[in-house]
């Protein structure tokens, strides 16, 4: 079927079996490899992106749902080689290990910080739990997060 | 996956009409049931007809009650004034369900809808399991049972209705609006789930293409007080072993008004009409609670790996009934 996603700003005609999840028109149509594919089930949060603003699961969403929406991905957060704050917060606080999750905790943590969920401690452990890192980076993932909101 | 056909719906005569005349075509709302469990190949529809585009989303109020269309996400819903100011414990059981990415995307039409989370459920290599496959058996039942029921259940399936937000709604006496070939109706919650008696692959009562339009919601008495707690194995992004919603009325000292449901125990979520009674126009004390709670478990049945659950539910319950009187003192 031909379906016309929106992605980072550029409208993008595609032809794709019905069956094609956002995170598969992302990764394998597009090119788009930042988005991560870890469960495939909505479990993981490694595939987070932003559709019309929100965070949700690219993994269990149709392509084909997503027509006439906006689609971000993290390939849009840095702006001409400059990386947005939640970037350069990650990388100041070393918030990863392997890197396998950190896309998807970036995207999600941009979404966080823009719902106002990242008062405490507490509130980023609540809402960041969506996003599972196998190498157990939690502490200074929270406290790139941190950084970035008390810089507001 | 089996290859379907994908509709994106404009007009919900048409979703209806499609849907009706056709066993192998389902509703597609968020996507985070049915294709994740068209991904385990347990669902095999030939045809989706998307209904998130349809005029189905929002929250309105008329005074006594709130209208949720069923398109509505969960992160919405929690969001909603009224719902903050009037209903607390819905966004309480909204917002422990799930992840934000997924109550982004899911709708409280399909949360209703939800499936078992019973892991031989969704094991097409398992065999025996009679809500995939009526009358192949139950490897729950002789197989490892946790994450299961306690209430409701039959020899033949004893799978958790596994909804945190259905909880609430059930014991609010919420009603579900749905439109079908022959036009619409308005069914209970009370009465919209079946247990699984022996046809446990029908989970309620909805006619093949029937389509839930909304949910409405009666608004606590003015003064009532209501909390949801759920106990799980992780702190955060897991379902319930058991959960409570409850709303008290509390007039010097006195409760004048009860509802309960529990989570996490039954095949359906539970209304404990057995708890109520014992609660309504009792002293709100520990005493009542605890003998409230022993009311509301007392058909229990377990198997070894569920037995847990009868305590844990009863404490579940206590400490919720508690949280709401403490915080009314
Ligand atoms: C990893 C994970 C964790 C989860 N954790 C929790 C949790 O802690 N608590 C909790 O309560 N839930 C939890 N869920 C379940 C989640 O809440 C449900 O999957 C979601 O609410 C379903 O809504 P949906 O819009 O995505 O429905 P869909 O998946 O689109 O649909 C579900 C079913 O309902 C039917 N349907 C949908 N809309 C309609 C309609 N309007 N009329 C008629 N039929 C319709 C569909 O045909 C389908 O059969 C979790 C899910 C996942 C994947
Ligand atoms: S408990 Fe129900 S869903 Fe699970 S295996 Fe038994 S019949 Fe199937
Ligand atoms: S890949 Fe989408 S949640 Fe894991
Ligand atoms: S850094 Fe390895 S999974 Fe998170």
């Amino acid at each position: 079927m031909e379906v016309t996603l929106n992605v980072n700003g550029s409208a993008h005609p595609l032809r794709l079996d019905a069956r094609v999840t956002l995170l598969d028109a992302l990764r394998d149509h597009l090119g788009l490899t930042g988005a991560k594919k870890g469960c495939d089930q909505g479990a993981c949060g490694a595939c987070t992106v932003l559709l019309d603003g929100r965070r949700v699961v690219a993994c269990l969403t149709l392509a084909a749902q997503c027509e006439e929406r906006e689609v971000t991905t993290i390939e849009a957060l840095s702006e001409e080689g400059t990386p947005h704050p939640v970037q350069a917060a990650f990388a100041r606080h070393d918030a990863f290990q392997c890197g396998y999750c950190t896309p998807g905790q970036i995207m999600s943590a941009v979404a966080l910080l823009a719902e106002g969920r990242a008062g405490s401690e507490e509130e980023i452990r609540e809402f960041m739990s969506g996003n599972l890192c196998r190498c157990g980076a939690y502490p200074n993932i929270r406290k790139a997060i941190r950084d970035v909101a008390e810089e507001g | 996956m089996r290859p379907f056909e994908y509709v994106r719906a404009v007009d919900a005569g048409q979703a209806v009409a499609l849907v009706s005349a056709d066993p192998d075509t389902s509703y597609l709302a968020g996507g985070t049931t049915q294709l994740d469990l068209m991904k385990d190949g347990v669902l095999r529809p030939a045809r989706l007809v998307d209904v998130t585009r349809l005029p189905l989303s929002g929250v309105t109020s008329t005074g006594s009650a709130i209208r949720v269309g069923a398109t509505t996400t969960m992160e919405e819903l929690a969001a909603d004034p009224v719902v903050i100011e009037r209903l607390p414990f819905i966004r309480e059981a909204l917002l422990l369900g799930a992840s934000t990415q997924l109550r982004n995307l899911a709708t409280i039409g399909g949360n209703l809808l939800q499936r078992a989370r019973c892991r031989y459920f969704r094991d097409p290599a398992v065999e025996a399991c009679n809500k995939r496959d009526p009358g192949s058996g139950c490897a729950a039942i002789t197989g490892f049972a946790r994450m299961h029921a306690i209430l409701g259940t039959s020899d033949h399936c004893i799978a958790l209705h596994a909804s945190d937000v259905a909880v609430p709604l059930v014991a609010l006496d919420s009603v579900v609006h749905v439109q079908g070939v022959d036009g619409p109706r308005g069914i209970p919650l009370t009465e919209f789930y079946r247990p699984p008696g022996d046809t446990p692959h029908i989970e309620n009562v909805l006619r093949h293409g029937e389509l839930i339009t909304a949910v409405e919601v009666p608004l606590l008495p003015e003064g009532a007080r209501s909390h949801y707690l759920k106990v799980r194995d992780r702190v955060s992004y897991e379902f319930a072993l058991t959960s409570a919603g409850a709303a008290l009325v509390i007039q010097d000292g006195l409760i004048t008004s009860a509802r309960v449901a529990l989570g996490g125990v039954g095949t359906l979520p539970w209304r404990s009409w057995e708890a109520e009674r014992v609660l309504r126009d009792a002293p709100a004390t520990r005493e009542t609670f605890r003998a409230a709670a022993d009311a509301a478990l007392e058909g229990a049945r377990t198997l070894p790996g569920t037995a847990f659950k009868v305590d844990l539910a009863k404490r579940t319950l206590v400490r919720t009934l508690e949280t709401i009187a403490g915080a009314r003192a």
